[in-house]
């Protein structure tokens, strides 16, 4: 069977597409995946070799807002990804055939791809009252995930629905619903949280898969350490402010209309391991943080139940700037509870003492702010709570 | 007995042949339909099942209503966005918050943003597939494509080279033997009209505008940070704006302004060249197939959207009007008022929910939302394992049944132009009469499944076009020195009354969307959302009032009932989003699921 044998690159060449510009498209996707462009003869060979790999893509209790980002991602774009990359043969909500002809489907991916599939699952089943809450297809979702999932290669959990539980979940989650882990057994499944995930994060996660058939280095909850193992924090270009204790204090405030640090207006950035300070969203145009909002924490488990999004976060250590969500877990946010808040004070009394030494800026003195953050930014602040 | 008559005036025949289609795909969440075709394959009895339920109200209860945009925003991601806006602007009333006019300017330019984007996505992405076969396409010409495409545009990607190119690719795909999103479609139908160029013509926009969809978005991104799920504010909008001061790059500044303008020309481009000669060519190919009308031609309502003058929520602000036609008299738009609680009301008698007295229904802010899960004496299958048939006597949908005064009423695109041309208003009438005109069809035309498709496109290019007019209205503003953002005098809940109450609107892409909240100490104490396609896929009401999705599908000729081509365009013509959904919560704040399965 043709289908069987044909790879990317065979693709890609009946489409008229050059060596070079596969080549270039090669070295594209290893910068995308963060690999340096050593790696972009392993990437060519890789596609070069593999046929295009089977993905069905459930939908269970979501607002398919995880298929929305997915359709944003510029690189690769998501036409070249459908057409090129992977085979999507089931996705609810781009595919063509609905009904019987949909589900049947799914039985044959099942037996005829057994253990060579990715199952993609946005969203989660609900398993109050025997799953009635979810019911696509007449039959409760749990059951056509547990099925589809028993043969799959892997399971790639979509966004934090899928991941954690998300919104629904959320207190007292009247549905029951569960992510995807607490279902599927057997199989490994992938987190890739976010509400949604970033368009080129998905995107990057797949390809990562398809070129190297394997999954990228995951962290102990199961999420890629290439794109979730630094808090937004720690890379958020705002932070110099946070250190020189400059904050927005109410909307569209002085500091507000200068992009000053957002930890005061409840930002989560100091506890959400994403990686939107760096990719940021829709082809690097923007990111909460840059567009003024603090960081809910979206990709956070149980970030809705984490008190409300405007109050500042009094917890978690946010010393550990190379520290990731392996070393920086549970027992270390106990230990360290309050951490955060002793150190935006820090900020504020060294800012103040600079003030006081004639060498920091008051609020709004206009040109002056760029030479006050050079000395708040150095290591000093950081140094001095950590004694 | 199997056929009965509905108050609302349609015949429904439950005899003949059961057709099940389940899941509808290309649409947001779960929707199933049976259908009972006569011995003609034309569709005699229609049933619309919502086939899920979150619950998000009961989770919205105790929480900070100024968090409460971003909990209803995840009602849904497709029309991300405008349940965020729906829930700031109920906050705000019943707070009695009143925003700047740059924030009102700033929200309606994203909620515009998002109408250009879902509408775009829609018409190629969700709904083109019912008229476009993507297979013919392989047959095509590629120059006479390009003399197609050159004779209804302007657009510059349209030479033979072009369409050969894509042609190739397409090619290719489908010899690969994995068709992915086009697997086991009904390609080949002969309810398919268009020539192989047409399709060819079709199938290269559609990978076009998948291209350009993620373009338009990125105004959601400069002002709310990321989409889908941007940020807002209750009070204003969370981006400051900086125009030449010190830290200006850190907030809305001429090069972040310089980028939403050009997005917007753009985007007045796209759908100028691209969409809208596609619309008129499509439908070109199918003005006889006239069905799928449905309530349209009946009962509309639109609550209306997009103030002018901030704060100030009359249709003399609205740029979409808000109003309700009832019985097809399009020389009267009713008054609506969201907290009359004789205007709206939510019917559960065939929903799986129970009332205390299902004979009545509630308005949203007296709601209550027990789930009761119970299949019909006459179902076939078991929900445990599978749902072979619903018995539509009994409950069978996850929605409710709201209806106005009574009324079933269809809302969306086609609902807003036919108000818009009932009032008279000239961006409504002119290029209905205009598309009419071109078509060489009558006004009843536009009560189908055309019609509604048409509508769809019309307001994507109003909505282009509005853009650029509201653009303009934000500059000017800052040109007057005014920068403000946000109103942060009842920011603080120590400013708030002990015990309010408020409703928020606005007309999502999919037609009208309210909430309702009841604010108690700081706290929400309860939340109703009132959704579009809780209107339009509503189950029947104690009267036997079939609501639209129902309506618009009975009579529609199926050529075969295996392959439910028909019946998808029809429904698609909707843009159905079922994660919306419904409401959780008794009035005593507690949750009483009760389930039975028979």
């Amino acid at each position: 069977m043709a289908s069987r044998t044909e790879t990317f690159y065979d693709v890609m060449r009946r489409q008229g597409i050059s060596r070079r510009s596969f080549l270039k498209f090669c070295g594209l996707t290893s910068a995308a995946l963060g690999l340096g462009p050593a790696w972009a003869p392993k990437v060519a060979e890789a596609l070069e070799t593999q046929p295009r790999i089977p993905v069905i893509w459930l939908h269970g209790l979501e607002c398919t807002c995880c298929t929305e980002s997915f359709i944003r991602s510029a690189h690769p774009l998501v036409k070249d990804v459908v057409l090129s990359m992977i085979s999507l043969d089931y996705d609810d909500t781009i595919m063509a055939a609905a009904g019987h002809q949909a589900e049947a489907i799914l039985d044959e991916v099942r037996e005829t791809h057994r253990g060579e599939y990715i199952l993609a699952v946005e969203g989660n089943p609900p398993l109050k009252d025997g799953g009635v809450y979810c019911l696509p297809g007449g039959r409760p979702f749990k059951d056509t995930l547990t099925t589809m999932a028993a043969d799959a290669k892997a399971v790639i959990a979509w966004g934090s629905c899928a991941s954690w539980g998300c919104v629904q979940a959320a207190h007292p989650n009247p549905t029951q619903a569960t992510p995807v882990h607490e279902v599927v057994t057997g199989t490994p499944v992938i987190k890739v949280p976010g509400c949604p995930p970033i368009a080129e994060v998905m995107t990057g996660v797949l390809s990562y898969m398809v070129t190297f058939g394997t999954l990228p280095e995951l962290d102990r909850h199961g999420r890629p350490k290439m794109f979730y193992s630094q808090r937004i924090h720690d890379k958020c270009y705002r932070r110099p402010h946070f250190d020189a204790g400059q904050f927005v204090e109410r909307w569209d405030d002085e500091g507000a209309r200068k992009g000053y640090c957002l930890y005061k207006m409840g930002c989560k950035g100091p506890t959400t391991y994403n990686a939107c300070s760096t990719v940021r969203w829709n082809d690097g145009v923007s990111f909460p943080i840059q567009s003024g909002h603090g960081c809910l924490g979206c990709s956070e488990k149980d970030f809705w139940d984490k008190g409300p999004f405007y109050e500042r976060l009094t917890t978690l250590d946010p010393l550990f700037v190379e520290a990731d969500a392996d070393t920086v877990g549970g027992t270390a946010a106990l230990v360290a509870g309050g951490a955060i808040a002793a150190h935006a004070g820090v900020s504020i009394a060294r800012r103040t003492a600079q003030r006081r030494n004639g060498n920091g800026t008051g609020n709004g003195t206009g040109t002056g702010t760029g030479k006050g953050q050079g000395p708040g930014h150095s290591d000093t602040g950081d140094s001095a709570t950590r004694g | 007995m199997t056929t009965m008559s509905t108050p609302n005036g349609f015949s429904l025949d439950s005899g003949g042949r059961r057709v099940v289609v389940d899941p509808v795909t290309r649409i947001e969440g779960h929707l199933r339909l049976e259908l009972n075709v006569d011995a003609d394959n034309v569709v005699r009895n229609a049933v619309s099942t919502g086939t899920m339920w979150r619950g998000l109200e009961l989770i919205l209860r105790g929480r900070d209503p100024r968090d409460a945009w971003a909990f209803t925003q995840r009602i849904c991601g497709v029309c991300t966005g405008t349940h965020a806006l729906t829930s700031v602007r109920a906050v705000e009333d019943a707070l009695g918050i009143a925003i700047p006019a740059n924030a009102n300017t700033i929200r309606n330019i994203m909620q515009l943003t998002l109408y250009v984007q879902d509408h775009l996505v829609h018409f190629y992405h969700l709904h083109a597939l019912d008229w476009v076969d993507v297979v013919s396409a392989l047959n095509a010409d590629p120059k006479a494509t390009s003399a197609l495409a050159q004779s209804i545009s302007s657009w510059p990607l349209s030479s033979p080279g072009y369409f050969r190119d894509v042609q190739g690719r397409l090619k290719a795909f489908v010899e690969s033997g994995q068709l992915g999103p086009f697997r086991n479609a009904y390609w080949g139908h002969p309810a398919y009209r268009l020539p192989p160029e047409a399709n060819l013509m079709a199938v290269a926009h559609y990978l076009e505008a998948l291209d350009f969809q993620k373009e338009i978005v990125k105004i959601h991104t400069v002002f709310g940070g990321k989409n889908p799920h941007p940020n807002w504010l209750v009070g204003g909008v969370p981006c400051a704006i900086n125009l030449d001061g010190t830290g200006a790059v850190g907030a809305v500044n001429m090069e972040r302004l310089n980028l939403v303008g050009s997005i917007i020309d753009r985007s007045v481009t796209f759908v100028e060249q691209v969409y809208i000669p596609d619309l008129l060519a499509i439908a070109s190919f199918y003005k006889d197939w006239m069905h799928g009308g449905g309530l349209s031609s009946q009962n509309l309502l639109s609550y209306g959207d997009m103030p002018v003058r901030a704060n100030v929520h009359t249709n003399d602000s609205l740029m979409l009007p808000r109003g309700a036609i009832v019985g097809g008299d399009l020389s009267t738009v009713h008054e609506v008022d969201l907290t009359d609680p004789e205007q709206i009301q939510e019917f559960v008698t065939h929903s799986w929910y129970t009332y205390e007295d299902e004979s009545r229904g509630l308005h949203p802010f007296d709601g209550v939302t027990e789930p009761a899960f119970a299949v019909g004496p006459n179902t076939k299958g078991d929900p445990a394992t599978r749902i072979e048939a619903l018995d539509e006597s009994a409950k069978y949908s996850w929605l409710k049944a709201p209806r106005w005064r009574g009324h079933a009423m269809e809302v969306g695109p086609l609902a807003r132009f036919v108000i818009g041309y009932a009032l008279g208003r000239p961006e409504f009438k002119e290029p209905v009469d205009a598309t009419l005109r071109h078509l060489d069809v009558p006004i009843g035309a536009l009560f189908s499944t055309l019609g509604r498709t048409a509508a769809r496109g019309l307001e994507c290019q109003w909505a282009a076009r509005a853009l650029k007019g509201e653009f303009a209205r934000l500059i000017a503003t800052l040109k007057a020195g005014d920068t403000a953002t946000a109103n942060t005098d009842l920011w603080e809940p120590s400013a708030w009354p002990t015990t309010a109450r408020g409703v928020g609107f606005t007309e999502a892409p999919r037609g009208a969307l309210g909430h309702w909240v009841e604010i108690r100490d700081g706290k929400i104490h309860n939340y109703q959302c009132v959704v579009p396609t809780t209107w339009n896929g509503s189950p029947r009401d104690p009267a036997g009032n079939i609501g639209a999705f129902e309506a618009a599908l009975l009579d529609t000729p199926m050529h075969d009932p295996e392959q439910p081509l028909e019946v998808l365009r029809t429904i698609h013509s909707f843009d159905p989003c079922l994660a919306c959904s419904t409401h959780v919560m008794s009035p005593d704040g507690q949750e009483r699921a009760s389930v039975v399965v028979r």
